[in-house]
């Protein structure tokens, strides 16, 4: 029997705010688990701490919410130690690219077959609006004393030369298409990082949803409405490495795209590419039967709890009675 | 004086990087090979190249545990091992030295800090003498120790004239070994067995290995010949029948060893002295035979961003199903508080091989302490069950790693599993590690669910409230049985809540867990009861200063001063009831052990009602010598000692 979009959906009370965009990536999230027929018990969400990290909460699969800033570790490990399961790690801006920057980097140098999303929001929410690492310089969103002392990061980009091998953004409010940007990225082979724009209706009072539908962007001349946000693919970018000698023009391109923002916000797929071993394969080069005897399963211990590890070889090597 | 038989304290020292390691390790090869018994240690600097290493190593033909202060062969091929040790060879002990270097002044070895030198000028300014190598060596001459000088340089060339190798005369490199088969000569050693420990050390490399059996067998007769008229060294190394089944084995494998008997087939790590040895050991054997089965099993180990990432990432591990470990020292251990309290709430079994440094913060990042109890059983914040278990020696930290695996299991709850710098590099002899001795036990893991197990949704009660405070584990990725986990406290599915009722009955659950493991560990697994039940004086310890205190008590035995020793093993939850009984009626209670503030004393009197009545620590970083606990032991029964005494002993 197929799987319906209400197998994966949980009676848990959802106590994110009225108009919070997280519910659109939630709502994402689920369509694309449905609409690849992913059994449930195959798939774990794995978070971070923040508005974001209540979302395994809502989604009826195994969900494992970690510590702050930490997610990326706790999941690359259970997909490691089994790689039959389906990884999907979610967390907010300030959990991935603050607090936890470091296993952004890292992880992008493992290239673990897995998805991270972040909902990018620009402010830390749940502890009441501070400013997160992608809030633009300067920018006084409505909770802050001052102004936004520090520059942005530009997570696109930090993917990129990360070593993340599938890198796009989505718009909370573009659930379809932010569906669909899910699925490839499960469907990649290798780590993909999904940055979603995610308006916070109640701290960030400058990135809303109508900044990013460009009701205050009129066109001089038609007077009419000009959307912030366009699809990378409408304009015919690529961001496919075809080739390994592609690679430099096609990194230069995301760099330069990742950097549009004000009147021009680009969601889509900047950049995929295959090319680089995954932390998998890489493991399976020295182990050969890593992906059939993963960590998890194997036997440790026979029926009758005996040990069946055979370290006589080292141990002989340190005998001296021979 | 009489000859001394097959009872030796023997060091080599050198720059760090010049093979002092290497040299030590065929020693001690050599002489388990000749059917003796050794305890090695070594000794370094936070420093790759240059710094002064030594590797101490005792030879006798009975089992022995620790190490001692007098040396017997200094064995030198630089001017910084005779300035910094030559003052600790015993009357009627030698010194090998680079008799090239005779004239080298204190103030020319850049190595030598101002406080050592200091030091070492004011022994030799005391004896009238200069600041020389040579009055160092004349400093030891007078008080009985015998100088033996080798000619390395003119050594080194007559040598590649003879193997008609030029380019080794310039291999300064191989002064090690010559320096070491120089040693072996004195004490008549069996240079047949020299030959096979230098090929077993340098097996990978075939031609070194010829190499230095040929530059060993050169030096070998020269000392012969050349030390022939004096009197003979008194020391002598005689071959013996070895005793079955018997290893040399370092501390850094031992444990990683029981691991992959444990079936640890994760482990994570972020390079750390002196804890990355052990992943290292791991991830070169990472392939694992096994019993009767065509697979190979396999360990994967992973070298991760920092110590948080570490255990995140065991945790993970251990989430899908995996036994999973995590080595680290304290800076490391301090960065995973956070997430260990993570795997306290969501009830998961991960290890973490503790190595203890000397700390606070880099502290002595290549010394040894046990200054890490406390904190192993409070780190992190709020209040989570885990369990804190400490080895004494190598022999131990192979079984117990085994017994550690499944305390994490059975009561799934983080373990701390305590080691430290003074097991991790030190070598022993000890009776092979016997598998059919080990059983594994995974706990409560269910496989399949049934209804009961399930709540009004329809999903599994991962944290089942019932009469016993074990819910079963499931493996991610298990069909039909999806639950959840989070930080924050959890319902029986692992939803978060925030409910007064339910906080308190989760609370309990948890806690509880330490109340069980308490009932069933075995006693032998909580402490240990060594020497005479009825003696008057109680040592108290835990951990590596065990060898020390075991060869101070047979020392003491001799003297006619009877002594008892508990050895306390697990940690937390405490022993309370069988410390007390073991305890007995005891006069005097003496705690023994490497930290500052007798951190096991005050657990003894927070959970016995028992204040130790004397402390013996230690806190230079140097682990305690067997002389130094029977010292402090002998003030003691003598009822000349303080209520603390601080040990101060090694270089």
């Amino acid at each position: 029997m197929a799987l319906k979009l209400a197998d994966y959906k949980t009676d848990v009370h959802n106590d994110w705010c009225p108009g919070c965009g997280d519910f659109g990536i939630l709502n994402a999230i689920q369509m694309a688990l449905a609409d690849m027929q992913i059994p449930p018990h195959r798939a774990t969400i794995f978070s971070g701490i923040g508005c974001s990290g209540k979302t395994p909460h809502y989604i009826k699969t195994y969900g494992i919410h970690t510590l702050h800033g930490r997610v990326l570790p706790f999941a690359q490990g259970a997909k490691l130690a089994n790689p039959e399961l389906e990884v999907i790690a979610v967390g907010g801006d300030g959990d991935g690219l603050g607090i936890g920057a470091g296993h952004f980097v890292s992880a992008g140098r493992r290239n673990v077959d897995m998805v991270y999303i972040i909902f990018n929001n620009a402010v830390y929410g749940l502890t009441k609006g501070q400013a997160s690492p992608t809030l633009k310089l300067g920018m006084k969103t409505k909770s802050l004393p001052q102004p936004n002392v520090n520059n942005s990061v530009n997570p696109v980009a930090l993917a990129l030369v990360s070593g993340f091998t599938f890198i796009a953004r989505g718009y909370s409010y573009d659930i379809r298409h932010l569906k669909d940007i899910i699925k490839r990225a499960v469907e990649h082979k290798g780590l993909a990082f999904i940055d979603v724009l995610q308006p916070c209706p109640t701290y960030n009072d400058i990135n809303t949803k109508e900044w990013f539908q460009g009701l205050d962007n009129i066109d001089p001349e038609t007077k009419r409405v000009m959307p912030r946000i366009y699809k990378l693919e409408d304009t015919g970018y690529n961001g496919v490495v075809n080739d390994p000698s592609e690679l430099n023009e096609k990194m230069a391109k995301v760099v330069e795209k990742s950097n549009e923002w004000g009147s021009k916000i680009p969601i889509g797929v900047f950049f995929q590419n295959e090319h680089v071993p995954t932390y998998q394969e890489r493991l399976s080069a020295r182990i050969q039967n890593y992906m059939e005897y993963p960590p998890a399963h194997q036997k440790i211990a026979d029926a009758n709890g005996r040990p069946i590890t055979n370290i006589e070889g080292l141990l002989d090597d340190l005998r001296v009675d021979k | 004086m009489p000859e001394l038989v097959n009872s030796l304290n023997w060091v080599i020292g050198g720059a760090q990087g010049s093979g002092v390691d290497s040299a030590a390790n065929i020693f001690s090869r050599a002489c388990a090979l000749a059917g003796l018994h050794v305890f090695g240690k070594r000794e370094y600097y936070s420093n790759i190249k240059g710094e002064h290493s030594y590797f101490t190593v005792r030879v006798a033909e009975t089992p022995i545990r620790s190490h001692v202060d007098n040396i017997n062969m200094l064995v030198s091929f630089d001017a910084e091992t005779v300035f910094r040790h030559s003052s600790d060879v015993s009357e009627g002990g030698g010194i090998i030295y680079n008799a090239d270097i005779a004239e080298t002044k204190i103030d020319e070895v850049p190595t030598i800090d101002d406080h050592a030198s200091a030091r070492i000028k004011k022994t030799l300014e005391k004896a009238g003498l200069g600041f020389s190598v040579q009055d160092a060596l004349e400093h030891a001459r007078s008080r009985g120790v015998v100088l033996y000088p080798m000619p390395y340089f003119q050594l080194l060339e007559e040598f590649a004239k003879k193997v008609n190798d030029p380019a080794l005369s310039k291999l300064t490199r191989m002064t090690n070994v010559m320096a070491l088969s120089a040693s072996m000569a004195l004490t008549d050693f069996d240079s047949g067995l020299l030959a096979r420990a230098i090929q077993f050390i340098f097996k990978a490399k075939k031609r070194v290995a010829e190499t230095n059996v040929q530059a060993a067998d050169f030096t070998y007769n020269y000392a012969k010949a050349k030390f022939a008229d004096q009197n003979g060294f008194r020391y002598k190394l005689q071959a013996k029948p070895a005793d079955k089944d018997i290893i040399l084995v370092q501390g850094n494998q031992s444990s990683a060893m029981g691991k992959m008997v444990a079936g640890c087939r994760f482990q994570t790590y972020y390079p750390i002295t002196p804890a990355s040895d052990d992943s290292e050991f791991l991830e070169s054997n990472d392939v694992l035979d096994l019993y009767d089965s065509g697979d190979k099993g396999s360990t994967v180990v992973v070298q991760t961003e920092d110590e948080i990432a570490a255990i995140a990432m065991a945790i993970g591990g251990a989430l899908a199903g995996s036994r999973v470990a995590t080595a680290t020292s304290g800076p490391g251990f301090s960065l995973m508080a956070e997430a260990l309290g993570w795997a306290g709430i969501n009830e998961v079994p991960v290890v973490v091989s503790l190595y203890q440094r000397a700390g606070p913060s880099t502290g002595l990042p290549t010394r040894h302490e046990q200054g890490d109890l406390n904190f192993a059983i409070n780190a992190g914040h709020g209040e989570f069950p885990r369990i804190v278990f400490a080895s004494g020696d190598i022999e131990e930290s192979f079984y117990d790693t085994i017994k550690v695996f499944n305390f994490a299991e059975k009561y799934q709850m983080p373990i701390i599993h305590m080691l430290d710098k003074a097991i991790a590099n030190s070598v022993m002899t000890c009776r092979v590690f016997d598998t059919n001795k080990t059983r594994i036990d995974r706990g409560l893991v269910a496989d399949k669910i049934s209804d009961s197990d399930r709540g009004a949704a329809g999903n599994y009660l991962r944290f089942k409230l019932s009469d016993s405070p074990l819910s079963p584990r499931i493996p991610l990725g298990t069909e039909n049985a999806i639950f959840w986990n989070t930080g924050d406290e959890h319902t029986e599915e692992g939803h978060i809540t925030e409910d007064p009722e339910l906080r308190v009955q989760m609370m309990d659950k948890r806690m509880s867990k330490l109340d069980l493991a308490l009932r069933e560990i075995a006693d032998e697994d909580k402490a240990v009861l060594y020497g005479n039940p009825d003696a008057d004086i109680v040592l108290v310890s835990w951990g590596s200063t065990k060898g020390a205190i075991l060869d101070a008590i047979d020392r003491l035995q001799k003297d006619g001063i009877s002594v008892k020793f508990i050895q306390v093993r697990l940690l937390n939850p405490f022993p309370s009831d069988l410390v007390r009984s073991l305890l007995g009626n005891s006069k005097t209670v003496v705690d023994i052990e490497m930290n500052y503030s007798g951190q096991l004393g005050s657990l003894v009197r927070q959970h016995v009602g028992r204040q130790p009545d004397y402390l013996v620590v230690k806190y230079n970083g140097r682990p305690m010598s067997l002389d130094e606990v029977y010292n402090a032991v002998r003030r003691i029964s003598s009822g000349n000692a303080p209520r603390r005494q601080v040990l101060k002993n090694g270089t």
